[in-house]
């Protein structure tokens, strides 16, 4: 390498680096100065926690005077259970209108995509109405509903692509042995389909799981809020008391950061895949 | 999906390719159709209605809209929350281009090394919610933390610090460069991925010409990458004019100062589910949302129209 190109190559690190700094430094403040003492906090914002400023006050206090626990198993349940049937449906979904010529499949397939691109979110007025009068209203049903509708048109886009890209003799030889066409999907295809979950999670998981709007909407007592609705309530009720906000914020935030950073590969490699083009 | 279809599906019988597709395509269809296309089309028909304090409902057909865009009363924030959504949009395209172009382009230099690391820290913020996030850059930059002011004074800015988040005239450019800093991450990892795409001849004939990284990226990536930059600007024009979870956890359904932050989704929220001032109205709710709905189609139809025909010229 000659001078000049190190040199080149420095100033590419420095500025990865300064936008690195720039996009984490925001988040480190916050984890690192809920776990401080009131003083610290405001005395040395930059300074992370030593042996004399340590606390934990704020997180005690979250614990006692919100209902995190529950807040968190809410999110979980509907996360998961959006997730699963989004994948379920929507792999069954892709592989009908990859699989089966019939008529009007391109309508349908066309009929499925409008949900890609106009939100949900506008039906709110109407959804609202509906899950009042199923009697849904303020259950965590109504939520992972509305989820599952909103995840499946972009899951059964990707997912059409990735059941194209299955070698069709695969299909063919399980059928020639009169394997029924169910089995040849669960049994065959399905399992194949395990890289392209971590495709369809960054664009339903994610979501779902800092959604605002629709447990704002849908959702009115303590115990059906979700960690997003929780912590934002919680945010505002305890504005002036810093350590609990920043607990709160860090208990937001560190279950993310710890999830992605374990799938962070997967996820980066899902999201840079041919399926998003 | 113009797939060739297998011989052995097409040739199998009527009533037992209608079971398959009822069974395979039926719960998809059933919960998308129910839940998210007729809220949508139930929402378009409630706004030709309104309800008097009985909760009886009576047509009225555009008066809702005619209101909406006639009454000062109702005609005055909708165009403020429109104008606002403009100018967050126009923040959008103006840094969060740019910036994602410019980092893509240094994350795909050929032998950069660290760079699952650059792009998995750069990509975080995008994964967190948008209220964790909007509430961190609230405490950032509030005076009675002075983290921010802190930080400006170290390097001798001191004077230029401002509690932005809370003057009429910054708060709405300070919240959307918030949005830009979380979201940043999607250009930046999509025009990557394009970038990544672009077939190493072309890159090495034009090294041969006697071409600098500078131009080949200029004059080579930048142009055969154009169709992912309008494909990310037309998912951020949909997010932008469909957003509400921001404003909202920074500054309330009220969008202070004096609705300077106000965009069509607090007011949408504001109008429907009520708020201080005024009560709930479902039915005009839904005839913001029906506008919503369109200028969101708008967006969409001279993307679809304008940018990709013209694209389509260059694609290779």
């Amino acid at each position: 390498m000659t001078a000049e190109q190190r040199a080149k190559s420095l100033g590419v690190h420095l500025v990865l680096i300064a936008y690195s700094l720039l996009a984490v430094g925001p988040i480190l403040l916050v984890v690192m100065n809920s776990f401080k003492v009131r003083s610290a906090i405001f005395g040395s914002p930059l300074a992370p926690p030593d042996a004399a400023t340590f606390s934990l006050v704020g997180y005690e206090k979250v614990f006692r005077s919100s209902h995190i626990l529950t807040y968190y198993s809410n999110s979980l349940i509907v996360t998961l259970v959006s997730m699963a049937l989004v994948l379920l449906f929507g792999a069954m979904a892709a592989w009908a209108l990859t699989e089966y010529r019939f008529r009007g499949s391109t309508a349908l397939a066309l009929f499925l995509s409008i949900g890609i691109m106009v939100p949900i979110r506008l039906g709110s007025v109407a959804i609202l109405n509906m899950m009042r009068s199923a009697g849904l209203n303020d259950t965590l049903t109504a939520l992972i509903l509305v989820y599952v509708a909103q995840g499946l048109p972009m899951s059964i886009f990707i997912l059409s692509e990735f059941i194209q890209q299955i070698p069709r003799d695969l299909r063919d030889a399980a059928r020639c042995d009169g394997v029924p066409e169910t089995r040849i999907f669960f049994e065959v295809v399905a399992p194949l389909l395990r890289p392209a979950i971590a495709t369809v999670a960054v664009f339903t998981i994610v979501p779902i799981w800092n959604d605002l709007w629709f447990p704002l909407i849908l959702t009115s007592s303590d115990s059906t809020h979700t960690v997003t609705l929780g912590v934002q309530q919680f945010l505002g009720q305890y504005i002036t008391d810093w350590n609990s906000v920043l607990a709160a914020l860090s208990m937001a935030i560190l279950p993310v950061v710890m999830i992605y950073v374990i799938l962070s590969r997967q996820l980066i490699a899902g999201l840079t895949s041919g399926a998003v083009k | 999906m113009a797939e060739p279809v297998s011989n052995i599906t097409a040739q199998m019988p009527r009533a037992k390719l209608a079971g398959l597709l009822l069974f395979f395509l039926g719960p998809a269809v059933v919960i998308y159709t129910l839940f998210s296309i007729y809220p949508l089309v139930a929402t378009m028909a409630l706004s030709t209605y309104t309800s008097d304090p009985s909760g009886a409902r009576s047509f009225v057909g555009l008066a809702n809209f005619e209101t909406l865009l006639g009454d000062a009363l109702w005609s005055k924030p909708f165009w403020n929350a429109l104008g606002n959504n403009l100018i967050f949009f126009a923040v959008h395209m103006c840094m969060q281009n740019p910036i994602g172009i410019a980092l893509a382009g240094l994350l795909s230099l050929p032998g950069l090394r660290l760079k699952g690391f650059y792009r998995t820290v750069m990509f975080l913020p995008t994964m967190l919610s948008v209220v964790i996030v909007g509430f961190s850059w609230n405490l950032i930059l509030s005076p009675l933390w002075g983290v921010a002011a802190g930080a400006l004074k170290a390097v001798g800015l001191g004077s230029l610090f401002a509690p932005w988040l809370g003057l009429e005239s910054s708060a709405l450019v300070t919240l959307s460069l918030i949005s830009v800093w979380q979201f940043v991450g999607i250009p930046m990892m999509l025009i990557y991925a394009a970038l990544l795409n672009i077939p190493e001849e072309l890159i090495d004939a034009a090294r041969v010409d006697g071409l600098g990284q500078f131009r080949i990226f200029f004059h080579i990536k930048l142009p055969l990458v154009l169709p992912t930059i309008s494909l990310v600007s037309v998912l951020t024009f949909v997010a932008n004019f469909n957003a509400f979870d921001l404003i909202y956890s920074v500054k309330g359904a009220l969008a202070g100062p004096n609705f300077a932050t106000d965009i069509l989704g607090t007011f949408f929220y504001r109008t429907f589910f009520g708020n201080q001032l005024q009560l709930g109205n479902p039915t005009m709710g839904a005839a913001v949302a029906t506008v919503m709905f369109f200028i969101i189609l708008l967006g969409l139809c001279l993307y679809l129209f304008l940018v990709q025909r013209r694209i389509r010229r260059y694609a290779f």
